[in-house]
């Protein structure tokens, strides 16, 4: 943009540029000589070098020299017109700002009622929709599927949204939350918390237990002691905490895996999970749609009566009372 | 195969001061088929790595993301580089007829760029980077760069003042552009604060990084890529032709004009970014106003086979030479017109870059090189020609063939990637996802694969001639002719007719 622009750079821009373009022309009209008439041939230019090479002086061809004014012409007109002399924004008033602005008007305006269209219509009702499912799609495969896949059945690390485990809730008012604002998953490193590698080993075969595993049974018991710090964020029954997003540790459904190697490394390391936040790019209306799009995939839970099911309140995070403990609750997890 | 005879030279006096120091160009030119084929190998299994991304097994120094520099680096400056470096040193002491002003301070650029190159190697699959694309490498080895580039300096513009002619020849004008200007380049665009021994951060930021950082990387392309080059061309063209460069006019005009522009171009990277709308206009109207320029080469280097076009049937290394020219052109018109702001919002970020590059990187920059080191390599060996001709014939189609390949598939991959990545549907959402894009391009990356494949396996038949030829013959250094220089000595066969010396 023109306004980083101070007087001087911008007259030091102005007078570079047009003093360059003046003295391209003026040093090619000093370099056109005589044309050959028919028959000619040009001279060699003198100096001879390392036994035989030499130059021979022919003029600068008429159609090249030709081909360079143009573009010259060209330069000196588009910068009347364009932004390039400095500050002087051309006679068209073109920025890539505007253009970009314009654009995105005009996408508003041919696009914007076929989503408003649905902005009124509640999220059970819209993943009946055909055409509202098929936007919404699109919009998943633009914009999710890097992470949770095109299939929405997610990856290591990355929640599968298909099944009926949620890691801060599947109603609708819960989706829009986490589309909305985005979520940050914490867990801490709990290596020291719980005494060590051996612990961690205890506390991994007791997890383990927790979803039916193959596990050691006495060295589960010993986690079992210690899971009583871990119980803070995953509860007492390891059925999780959607407050925090802390994944049901009960129903084999594992976020990062559920080999012991793996589970070893989240209580020795912890995790760090982060969602970005959509409302800034994708806006209201288009969240909506997602919304409705990811609660139709098979695990969406039903509306909370006390929540308007009103798609443009940008929910906090899902409130604690969401998770109804009889809720699988867990997070989605392969 | 044909015999290579052993020229009869005259058994001159072997004092050095006599003979032109072609040991340094020996050494230059064998490294310059051996950092080839390197470069070039790695370039073959990157572009295989995005057919099969688990190729390397999950190797960390052998990921795309580290091979990559690793291959522009080696094709750049360590394959290019030595070019420049053999081919410079050849040609300013034959054109000044005059040994090189030291020997010691040649043999320093020699082996301190070996180092580099092989530091290069190691830190790069290490991962240690600057980040800065064509300037990768950490700032100790960047201070090596500018050692290094700096004895160069010394010993061409040092050789250039000891002349015995009385004018400069055209090519050194290009080869002294090309030093100095990367000089300046290489210099400021490294610029940075070291934080360890290999890290560093840069002494921009944000915008102005970005800006110098294409500043630097699109003249490297002009100076380093093409400058250098045409230096090649203006001894190598004529020589092998046998016929005088074409337009002595011309090639005062397209330099300046050349150098003069290229300054300006680098903001049309930087299209559509934070950029000022100012800074990338300017970008795009200069990058317009370089066409005209970088065809004058062109034109200075075809014309100058105008009566001699008979030669092209049967010498493949004068086919390297105009071939080499012909994808410089189209090159440099691509280039214009790829920097126009709607054209770039198609082609930027799509393979359609990566064509275009290559199509300069390997029509221009690999076939101008490989036909002066054919020409170059029996005469610094004591021999009147290569090991075998018709090796070079096959070398010469089937890395056409390559190149073609290459860049045509790079066309049309681009091209499409950009149409899918803007194509919206009747409801404004994308018509396309990414990884739709990059399945698409799946049939066009396996034919570039197969064209890098073809070029690569070029290389390797030069290899193997380049090895028969020196086996062949032994170290060779000519004589410098005593008689008195360039101005005053005798005309050429072709010049007789011709009235000497019009001034200018």
């Amino acid at each position: 943009m023109t306004e980083h622009l101070t007087a001087l750079w911008h007259w030091y821009v102005t007078i570079a540029t047009i003093v360059s373009l003046i003295a391209c022309a003026i040093f090619l009209k000093m370099q056109t000589t005589r044309r050959l008439p028919k028959g000619e041939k040009a001279e060699l230019h003198g100096n001879v070098w390392d036994e035989d090479l030499a130059e021979l002086n022919n003029p600068l061809p008429n159609w090249w020299r030709w081909l360079f004014y143009i573009t010259l012409i060209f330069s000196a007109l588009y910068l009347l017109f364009f932004p390039g002399l400095g500050a002087f924004g051309g006679k068209l008033g073109w920025s890539s700002t505007g253009q970009y602005q314009a654009e995105v008007k005009q996408a508003e305006a041919e696009f914007g009622p076929l989503f408003a269209k649905f902005e009124k219509t509640d999220v059970p009702t819209l993943a009946k929709d055909a055409q509202a499912t098929a936007m919404g799609q699109r919009l998943f495969l633009n914009y999710c599927a890097q992470c949770h896949g095109s299939d929405a059945a997610g990856g290591k690390g990355f929640p599968n949204l298909k099944d009926k485990d949620w890691l801060y809730g599947g109603d609708p008012a819960a989706i829009l939350a986490t589309l909305n604002n985005g979520r940050a998953g914490v867990m801490p490193a709990m290596i020291d918390a719980v005494g060590g590698e051996e612990g961690v080993k205890e506390v991994v075969s007791y997890v383990r237990s927790l979803s039916g595993l193959k596990h050691d049974a006495a060295l589960a018991a010993k986690g079992q002691a210690k899971f009583a710090i871990c119980a803070a964020c995953h509860g007492q029954d390891g059925k999780g905490m959607r407050a925090l997003g802390a994944p049901n540790l009960t129903d084999n459904i594992w976020l990062y895996g559920s080999p012991e190697e793996t589970i070893a490394e989240s209580i020795r390391h912890g995790r760090n999970n982060n969602m970005p936040a959509q409302l800034e790019r994708l806006g209201p209306a288009k969240l909506h749609l997602l919304t409705a799009y990811v609660w139709g995939l098979g695990g969406g839970e039903p509306p909370i009566a006390t929540e308007p099911a009103a798609p443009t309140v940008p929910a906090e995070a899902p409130p604690a009372a969401a998770a109804p403990a009889t809720a699988s609750a867990a997070p989605t997890k392969k | 195969m044909q015999a290579t005879a052993s020229l009869n030279h005259p058994a001159a006096s072997t004092s050095v001061s006599d003979t032109y120091n072609y040991k340094i160009v020996r050494q230059f030119a064998v490294m310059t088929v051996v950092w080839g084929i390197v470069g070039m190998l790695v370039g073959v299994i990157i572009a295989a790595q995005l057919i099969w991304p688990d190729l390397t097994m999950g190797i960390p120094f052998l990921s795309y993301g580290r091979l990559r520099p690793l291959h522009t680096n080696a094709v750049i400056f360590a394959f290019g580089g030595s070019a420049l470096f053999a081919t410079s040193y050849y040609v300013v002491q034959r054109t000044c007829q005059t040994r090189l002003l030291s020997d010691g301070l040649a043999a320093l650029t020699f082996w301190g760029w070996q180092v580099i190159i092989v530091l290069a190697a190691i830190t790069l699959p290490l991962g240690f980077t600057s980040g800065k694309e064509y300037a990768e490498l950490e700032w100790p080895i960047d201070i090596l760069i500018a050692v290094v580039w700096v004895a160069y300096a010394i010993v061409f513009f040092g050789t250039i003042m000891k002349r015995r002619t009385q004018h400069i020849y055209v090519a050194n004008w290009f080869y002294g552009a090309f030093i100095i200007t990367v000089a300046v380049l290489h210099i400021v665009n490294s610029a940075a604060m070291p934080a360890e021994v290999l890290k560093s951060y840069s002494a921009y930021s944000g915008v102005q990084d970005a800006m110098i950082q294409w500043w630097y990387g699109h003249n490297a392309v002009g100076f380093f890529l093409t400058a250098g080059f045409l230096g090649i061309m203006y001894y190598f063209v004529p020589k092998q032709a046998e016929r005088p460069v074409y337009s002595y006019r011309l090639s005062v005009v397209h330099f300046w004009a050349l150098i003069f522009t290229y300054m300006w171009a680098g903001p049309h990277h930087l299209h559509y970014t934070a950029l000022p709308d100012w800074a990338q206009s300017l970008g795009m109207i200069f990058s317009l106003v370089l066409l005209a320029p970088s065809w004058g080469g062109m034109i200075n280097g075809i014309m100058t086979l105008s009566g001699a076009w008979h030669k092209l049937r049967d010498d493949p290394i004068l086919k390297f030479l105009i071939v080499s020219l012909s994808f410089y052109g189209m090159s440099t018109f691509e280039g214009p017109m790829m920097s126009i702001k709607t054209v770039n919002s198609l082609a930027h970020y799509t393979d359609w870059v990566v064509g275009h590059v290559h199509s300069g990187a390997l029509g221009w920059v690999a076939f101008i090189s490989i036909g002066a080191m054919y020409y170059l390599i029996p005469r610094v060996f004591g021999l009147r020609q290569m090991y075998s001709v018709p090796l070079i014939s096959l070398h010469f189609w089937i890395a056409t063939l390559g190149v073609v390949l290459y860049i045509a598939s790079m066309w049309i991959a681009g091209v499409m990637q950009g149409l899918m990545w803007r194509a919206v549907n009747t409801d404004g959402t994308l018509t396309y996802t990414f990884a739709e894009s990059v399945k698409a391009s799946y049939p066009y990356w396996t034919i570039r694969l197969i064209g890098g494949v073809m070029f690569f396996s070029g290389m390797l038949i030069m290899a193997y001639n380049v090895f028969k030829t020196v086996s062949a013959g032994k170290a060779y250094d000519a004589p410098i002719p005593q008689d008195l220089p360039a101005g005053s000595t005798p005309m050429p066969a072709f010049a007789k007719a011709a009235s000497p010396a019009q001034g200018d």
